[in-house]
């Protein structure tokens, strides 16, 4: 079944065009790679899956279990399983990681009709799944990604995708910044969480996490569109030639 | 006309944000408009107050007619019009009551409308709770078990005829009664609010409570406090406040006092909700409050926590007298103004002992077209020797059309001193909100989040059963300020 399509997506932010008629279709339990230059749109395409104000959709459409996509605000959107791994997961002064945790997820559920969880059992949630991704307790405790080092953030946002069991996960470039350790860490996460009603979005500069996570597809995104796809051996090219041949052949 | 009827309830409970906005019917006892002297001998005899108490009464009600209403702080609010306000409002009661029971039981709704808990499931929350309504204080629970401890924790018009020579002995030792117009307006006309004594070396049982209503229409209310805390003795203190929605604006001046002998240790803490205006800026209760401590014994502690939510005009600044050696105080704070609230709120910590150590941690969040101002001064004489002050001030802006402004006074004449001031003005990032609203999270919670993790600080100072009301306050305070 098709989870997420879209179809000839404009999008400008800031009265710029950043996306020029962008296609994508992604099936349940696949993990789709797009891979672009910097510049090339990938921020963009995250943010508008997510429902980020200040991006405008200009032309073209994305279908979403079924639904248009954006007459959903970002809250029911996340509330219907899609999930956004940030590339700059944001600090929240006074609020412990545990509390945000905690929020989220009964927001969640309270917007699918479903009975909110106690302190207690998202306690227990929380932590057993901490526990399973190798993430310590105090990092519970601590005020959110306040003074949290690269490899901290992202493995919460890893966290965050275990605790919501999203059916469209997007991770946007969740490889940047990361030292060699903490990315396998990362990938291990993610790989664990790989499952047949799960479909992931992995969007990356790099070729190195796709050594990790292994992708069914791969997307070469430059200049707002999708210029090219294939399979895993995609990427490999990619690495050997650079971008700068399928740039070319998208200008 | 049925229709009409329930068109008008439909648009009422829309309107309805500020849910303590009911007012209760009840029969009133209330004077006549105005103020002069037989007002106030009105209302000291309605309480059967010695003679002492008129003529103190009457002192601060001939000082107050010499002088004027302060204009140095940055509200503005159209002049008080002194001789329309009613200034004594009571609840029609035949006689004195002896128990609960006998108290109107449409008082006791108003009270469990507003959850407080005056009946004896209380005891398991521990609290014990002074009731003022209006001007009258309604009834005092757990008197029994507090005179166990030798607490005495009662209404001050009955401390003033019962304990007397206590009453007598402090009340206006820390704000005399020609200390500032307002509080001298209260001198004069107070007609009642709390009274606690904890003698020596007494840790208080329970925490002591007393929530305050302002029901009456056109009606000021004007409590005092008196709290002392004898050597060693320890109590912690908590009111909370709340009153009608009405497009008038009522005045409140309260006058509190706090007293701490040698080792004594005071903790009071605020939760002001009074009713703020509507989103227009009409009606709301104008609060102009004094309260001061003073830390008069060696190694004596007061600690200010507040909750500021309520209120059109918030006119108020907590202050702590470190007048022995060793002695510690402390200004916790978090003022939220939303729509047309205007908040002038701060401390004064004035350093007259040796050693003395003082604290300050503002919180002010401002939202809708809101100003919201701190005032502090920290003040340290010559005696002081090692005087120390740390202060950090923390504004949070929500929106374009608020204000937030920082008025520090620093005086030292100790070469000793050593005086920390730290300020911030920040505002709710698109970011964060993104992050929240990723995640699942509404607008409103996330709001509410932000902000109750900005205050997290002061939060933590709350008593643990209060703490959590007003995290919730925080948010329904800032509802419509963002989108």
């Amino acid at each position: 079944m098709n989870l997420l399509e879209i179809e000839n997506l404009h999008v400008s932010a800031q009265g710029k065009e950043i996306l020029k008629g962008l296609s994508l279709v992604v099936r349940e339990g696949e993990v789709h790679a797009i891979m672009g230059p910097n510049g090339s749109g990938k921020s963009t395409l995250s943010y508008t899956l997510a429902g980020r104000e200040g991006y405008e959709i200009t032309a073209g459409h994305i279908i979403y279990r079924g639904e248009d996509l954006t007459l959903l605000a970002p809250e029911e959107r996340a509330a219907k399983g899609m999930f956004l791994a940030l590339q700059y997961p944001v600090e929240i002064p006074g609020v412990t990681t545990m509390n945000f945790l905690k929020a989220a997820l009964n927001a969640q559920r309270r917007a699918r009709g479903e009975k909110e969880l106690d302190a207690i059992s998202v306690l227990r949630l929380v932590r057993e799944t901490a526990a399973s991704l190798n993430i310590p307790e105090d990092m519970l405790r601590r005020a959110l990604n306040v003074g949290f080092s690269g490899g901290e953030k992202k493995r919460l946002e890893i966290l965050q995708m275990a605790l919501f069991k999203p059916v469209l996960a997007i991770l946007d470039e969740t490889d940047s910044g990361l030292d060699i350790d903490a990315l396998k860490l990362v990938a291990d996460g993610v790989n664990r969480l790989r499952a047949p009603q799960r479909a992931m979005l992995v969007i990356t500069h790099y070729q190195r996490l796709l050594n990790y996570i292994v992708p069914d597809r791969v997307h070469v995104m430059a200049q707002g569109r999708i210029v090219a796809e294939g399979g895993r051996e995609l990427a490999h090219e990619l690495e050997a030639k650079g971008y700068a041949g399928f740039v070319k052949d998208a200008a | 006309m049925a229709a009409i009827q329930e068109t008008r309830e439909r648009v009422a409970t829309v309107g309805e944000k500020y849910k303590y906005g009911f007012v209760t019917d009840i029969e009133m006892e209330r004077a006549p408009r105005g103020l002069n002297e037989d007002i106030v001998r009105l209302i000291s005899s309605k309480k059967g107050e010695p003679e002492w108490m008129l003529e103190w009464r009457l002192a601060a009600y001939r000082r107050w007619r010499e002088m004027k209403e302060p204009a140095w702080a940055r509200v503005h609010y159209p002049r008080i019009d002194y001789e329309q306000a009613y200034y004594y409002a009571a609840p029609k009661i035949a006689e004195k009551l002896g128990s609960l029971d006998e108290v109107d039981p449409k008082l006791l709704e108003t009270y469990e409308k507003l959850g407080i808990p005056l009946h004896e499931q209380k005891l398991l929350a521990g609290v014990a709770v002074d009731a003022v309504f209006d001007s009258v204080s309604v009834a005092t629970t757990f008197k029994a078990k507090l005179a166990e401890a030798g607490v005495i924790f009662c209404p001050i018009s009955e401390a003033i005829r019962d304990h007397g020579d206590l009453v007598r002995k402090y009340l206006g030792s820390v704000v005399p009664v020609t200390d500032n117009f307002f509080a001298t307006l209260n001198s004069a006309v107070f007609s009642d609010g709390s009274f606690v004594y904890v003698p020596k070396g007494v840790h208080c049982p329970m925490e002591l409570s007393t929530y305050f209503r302002i029901n009456a229409s056109e009606t000021g209310q004007f409590e005092r406090t008196l709290i002392i805390a004898d050597e060693g003795a320890y109590v912690s203190y908590l009111e909370g406040c709340t009153a009608p929605k009405r497009d008038e604006n009522q005045l409140h001046a309260a006058v509190v006092e706090l007293v701490a002998l040698d080792r004594a240790e005071i903790k009071y803490s605020t939760v002001q909700n009074w009713y703020p205006g509507d989103e227009e800026g009409r009606g709301g209760i104008y609060n102009f409050v004094t309260k001061r401590g003073d830390c008069r014994g060696r190694g004596a502690k007061i600690s200010w926590t507040q909750v500021e939510t309520g209120s059109a005009i918030t006119w108020k600044y907590p202050s702590c007298i470190l007048r022995g050696d060793d002695t510690v105080g402390e200004f916790y704070s978090i003022a939220i103004a939303n729509h047309y609230q205007q908040a002038d709120t701060g401390t004064k910590m004035i350093h007259l002992g040796r050693n003395t150590r003082s604290r300050i941690i503002s919180k002010g969040i401002s939202a809708g077209r809101a100003q919201n101002t701190y005032r502090g001064l920290v003040s340290v004489h010559p005696r002081a020797a090692n005087a120390r002050n740390h202060t950090q001030c923390d504004s949070l802006l929500i929106g374009k059309e608020c204000g937030a402004h920082t008025v520090p006074y620093i005086e030292s004449r100790n070469p000793s001193a050593r005086i920390e001031h730290e300020a911030t003005t920040s505002k709710i990032a698109d970011d964060q909100l993104f992050y929240c609203l990723s995640r699942g999270i509404g607008q409103e919670e996330a709001v509410a989040l932000i902000v109750n993790g900005f205050c997290r600080e002061v939060l933590q100072q709350l008593p643990m059963e209060f703490a959590v009301e007003a995290q919730k306050l925080v948010g329904i305070s800032l509802e419509g300020s963002v989108g």
